[in-house]
């Protein structure tokens, strides 16, 4: 269990996905601009990689590894499918988008509302797809770190935007450099905050 | 509708247009400092200008091809699906770039790690396919691509270029800051090395760019 919290932890701020890789960051830049939108392209983000992670973890796992094919019979215990790995783990995710989308639209019309036209975006989201290829590198042993591992990165992405879209809301009002206005004095403003975010770095639970 | 056909027979291969479609992305058009598209990319692997160069060339294979390939199929390509679609061509010649880097350069291709997967997600691509490719002939979509290619490039290999200078005092791989400079107690900028100061470097960029071009500045 504690193995689990830690995962969680690490995802939201120590391998933040925002600060420490960049994942995410086209529209981490483009739709930080109110509060409100960040904290729904936020919410969507938790979301779907609440769910993607441990189906793309299954993937992995029970049909692309090498190996990983063994439970069809011993014929296939060498077929390895990593190569493959990209084009399955982004089916995957489109076609999860796709589906979470009709599912949210059917029985919750009140979130769709809220999510509508943020989930589309989300299929072409780095930090969806860098979450499968991460949890593939690091190579987690349940599917329960998994999803904690997806869960936590979402709960880190959620942050750092509705932090930076507070902070542009706030930055309207003060006597920015014309040429650094909008996008400039962002990208300064996230690598402050990033370097604030290392001091996390190390941290064991 | 003949008319049309004609005219367009006329237009030469690098018209004042296409050459537009070159020039535009290197500078008003900058996929990174004004579209702002494939952020992740760039400022992940730009530690050392060998990455930027290998990613740079990576993004312009698959962004040629796959601007090229969505064009032809452009009015076979059912609207509502055309995302995944896109999104499978350009996996399928990702894959291609990611097992020819793991075959001759394996050191680049173990540290740009996820990230050669990522170009499938990298947002300059999509975004070029969705706005160009779908509504332009082959031949100008390979320009667009290439342009855009070059227009990513220039910026990352600059980043790069100052991260790899005053982080480890070498340029692809070599060492120019000479010995007597750490002799006399000049140290290796190891802040640099991280990432926060990728976007502080990019942001920089973004300065210089707008202060020189002042059409480009954003009205909050």
């Amino acid at each position: 269990m504690t193995e689990l919290v830690n995962i969680f932890v690490k995802g939201i701020f120590i391998d933040n996905m925002i600060f420490a890789y960049f994942l995410g960051m086209c529209s981490y830049l483009a739709v930080s601009k109110t509060v409100k939108t960040g904290v729904g392209l936020g919410a969507a983000v938790i979301f779907v990689l609440g769910i993607t992670v441990p189906i793309n973890y299954l993937l992995e796992n029970y049909v692309l590894k090498e190996g990983a094919l063994s439970w069809l019979g011993s014929e296939f215990a060498t077929v390895d499918l990593s190569f493959l790995s990209f084009i399955m783990f982004i089916a995957v995710i489109a076609s999860m988008v796709q589906l979470v989308e009709m599912i949210v639209e059917k029985f919750a019309p009140a979130l769709y509302g809220a999510l509508g036209i943020f989930l589309p975006l989300i299929a072409v989201n780095c930090s969806i797809l860098g979450g499968a290829l991460f949890m593939q590198e690091r190579q987690y042993a349940t599917i329960a770190e998994a999803t904690s591992f997806g869960l936590g990165s979402g709960v880190g992405w959620f942050l750092a935007i509705v932090a930076i879209a507070a902070i542009r809301e706030k930055i309207k009002y003060s006597h920015v450099p014309a040429p650094l206005r909008g996008l400039g004095i962002t990208f300064i403003i996230t690598g402050l905050m990033g370097i604030a975010f290392m001091s996390f770095m190390g941290i064991e639970l | 509708m003949a008319e049309a056909v004609a005219v367009e027979e006329k237009e030469p291969l690098f018209s004042k247009k296409n050459r537009q479609l070159l020039k535009d992305p290197l500078d008003d058009h900058n996929p990174i400092t004004i579209q702002v598209l494939g952020i992740c990319s760039a400022l992940a692997i730009t530690t050392q200008v060998k990455n930027a160069v290998v990613m740079t060339i990576s993004v312009m294979f698959v962004m040629m091809a796959g601007n090229v390939i969505v064009s032809l199929m452009r009015n076979g390509i059912p609207d509502r699906i055309r995302i995944i679609v896109q999104l499978v061509i350009v996996a399928a010649l990702v894959i291609l770039v990611d097992q020819v880097l793991k075959a001759f350069v394996y050191d680049v291709s173990k540290q740009l790690s996820v990230f050669v997967g990522l170009i499938i997600t990298n947002c300059i691509i999509m975004g070029r396919l969705e706005a160009f490719a779908l509504a332009n002939k082959p031949w100008p979509s390979l320009l667009d691509g290439f342009g855009n290619a070059i227009g990513y490039g220039w910026v990352l290999v600059a980043v790069a270029v100052v991260r790899e200078i005053f982080g480890a005092g070498k340029l692809f791989g070599i060492q120019i800051i000479p010995d007597a400079f750490y002799d006399i107690g000049y140290m290796n900028n190891n802040m640099v090395i991280l990432p926060p100061m990728a976007l502080i470097i990019v942001g920089i960029i973004i300065w210089i760019q707008r202060s020189k071009n002042t059409a480009l500045i954003e009205s909050h």
